[in-house]
């Protein structure tokens, strides 16, 4: 049996070699996320599709993923990254699990936690290449926020990552009211998500959309969108305009 | 408690199992004045003795505000509870930093009591030689704990430490069966009465004692000379009353303000 021993190249700062183990860029990505506030709680929705580079590699990834009793988490961004901080919230979770006593840590707390981590790993030039969408209800209350790699950190009833921004949330901002019901709420992500599979390139047609209400998380089964491939326009799609577009 | 051969060390056991710098730790809590503490569902109410060296001098400061949510009174070496103090405040607003939420006081509790434990188990170190009363929310209401020096920590009703704080203690045990519904005022009255029972029948007055008080929706804070004063007066009068033959208590609940000036002979570093 081998295994490698690490090798500490000390002050990533400081140290050429050191820079090496600093995150320069994504290898390995997941494209928007979409969520929204609805009546019962918050509604999250992704793709199951991970890019490498403009390559739709891997095509079974959840990017959503229960923390605790109270909240959910999706990630767009690198997706080793995105395991990091499972592992950490993991650790989170099970101290806060230790204690024992009656009390735990709700989405606020979370959400908090992981901007502290964020900025943090920002401040020392090695970034978790993901932006975080953190949803969650406790006690009543829903609640949902972003964090994005640099450690930009808000909330708000309507959030999405990466092309979602530009994307979903002109239709969110126009659509979005509150106290949804769940129906309106999957309609109104679905919508999102069908202009981002038109338009994304690294959109993949295999979503799921993820529930939390104050009973718990629930993790839809994958399915895929339908879509209309035969406008007119598509037919001679130069017709109008000669060109290399 | 006598010398004996197995006090001179915190790291040696006496043959009958017992630590003699640690009893002798809490020795010393109870030679501090007298602190006492209560608890409904929703509020905590801290009241300690105000003693000074002299005259001349003021009054120590045993009530401590750790957070918003959290307050502690001491008893014993005033400066180990300052230093204690001081590291419960850390621990809370780290916590409130990385969380935007408020510590639990019962995860505080067990944090300070293994600061404590480890004391009892360094040959360099010496226990802290003060008691904690610690009084604080977390998510199913409000708590009463009493920190060791020992490491032990246990939590109350109602509880009171200090010298002469038997006599609260009795007082406390006849009553604390109500304080969980209690309203807020009554548990102020019930700790000034308590503070009373240890002054073993010096006149209670308002410039002898402070109180303080946090509940649910209300933030950790002092109240005034006035309104300890006022409190004063209700149950004052009513022994006045009696005397006279038994009228109806009038201003049995008054409520107690907050906030407001002091009063002249308030003592300058006092709450």
């Amino acid at each position: 049996m081998t295994f490698t021993i690490p090798i500490d190249n000390g002050d990533a700062l400081k140290n050429a070699e050191a820079d090496s183990q600093r995150t320069l860029y994504p290898y390995v990505t997941g494209t928007s996320i979409v969520a929204i506030k609805y009546k019962d709680g918050v509604l999250m929705a992704s793709d199951m599709g991970g890019s490498y580079g403009s390559t739709l590699r891997y095509k079974n990834i959840e990017r959503m993923k229960a923390i605790g009793k109270h909240s959910l988490l999706g990630a767009s961004g690198e997706i080793s990254d995105f395991q990091e901080i499972l592992r950490y919230l993991d650790e989170l979770v099970l101290n806060d699990n230790m204690w024992d006593d009656g009390n735990s840590l709700g989405p606020k707390e979370v959400h908090n936690y992981l901007t502290r981590v964020m900025y943090n790993r920002r401040n020392k030039f090695n970034p978790l290449w993901n932006t975080l969408v953190l949803g969650g209800v406790k006690n009543g209350e829903s609640y949902l926020g972003m964090v994005s790699m640099i450690g930009v950190s808000f909330e708000d009833n309507h959030v999405a990552t990466g092309f979602g921004n530009h994307l979903a949330r002109p239709i969110l901002r126009d659509e979005w009211h509150a106290d949804l019901s769940f129906e309106e709420g999957v309609k109104l992500l679905e919508k999102c998500m069908r202009v981002l599979l038109y338009r994304d390139r690294s959109a993949i047609n295999k979503l799921q959309i993820a529930k939390i209400t104050e009973e718990g998380v629930t993790v839809s089964q994958p399915y895929s969108l339908k879509t209309f491939w035969e406008f007119k326009a598509f037919n001679n799609p130069t017709a109008g305009a000669e060109g290399s577009w | 408690m006598f010398r004996n051969q197995y006090d001179t060390d915190v790291t040696t056991w006496s043959p009958t199992g017992r630590l003699f710098q640690v009893e002798y730790a809490m020795e010393a809590v109870k030679q501090g004045s007298a602190a006492v503490g209560l608890r409904s569902r929703s509020h905590v109410v801290l009241a300690s003795v105000n003693k000074a060296q002299s005259e001349l001098s003021s009054h120590q400061r045993k009530i401590f505000k750790v957070d918003d949510h959290i307050g502690v009174a001491i008893a014993g070496l005033t400066a180990d509870g300052r230093v204690l103090s001081r590291y419960m405040r850390s621990e809370s607003i780290n916590h409130s930093f990385t969380y935007e939420s408020p510590l639990p006081v019962g995860r505080l509790v067990v944090r300070l009591a293994d600061k404590a434990q480890v004391c009892t188990q360094r040959s360099w170190k010496r226990p802290y030689g003060v008691g904690l009363l610690v009084g604080g929310l977390d998510e199913s209401g409000a708590h009463l704990y009493y920190n060791c020096p020992s490491g032990n920590y246990f939590e109350y009703e109602a509880f009171a430490i200090g010298s002469r704080s038997q006599a609260a203690k009795t007082y406390l045990e006849r009553r604390f069966e109500s304080f969980k519904e209690s309203s807020r005022e009554d548990l102020i009255k019930d700790a000034i009465l308590a503070i009373r029972e240890t002054l073993q029948g010096e006149t209670l007055k308002s410039s002898l004692c402070t109180v303080s008080v946090l509940g649910v929706d209300e933030p950790f804070h002092f109240l005034d000379q006035e309104s300890i004063q006022k409190v004063i007066d209700t149950f004052e009068k009513v022994a006045e009353e009696e005397e006279d033959g038994g009228e109806a208590q009038a201003e049995a609940d008054a409520p107690v303000e907050q906030g407001g000036a002091g009063d002249q002979d308030v003592a300058p570093m006092e709450m």
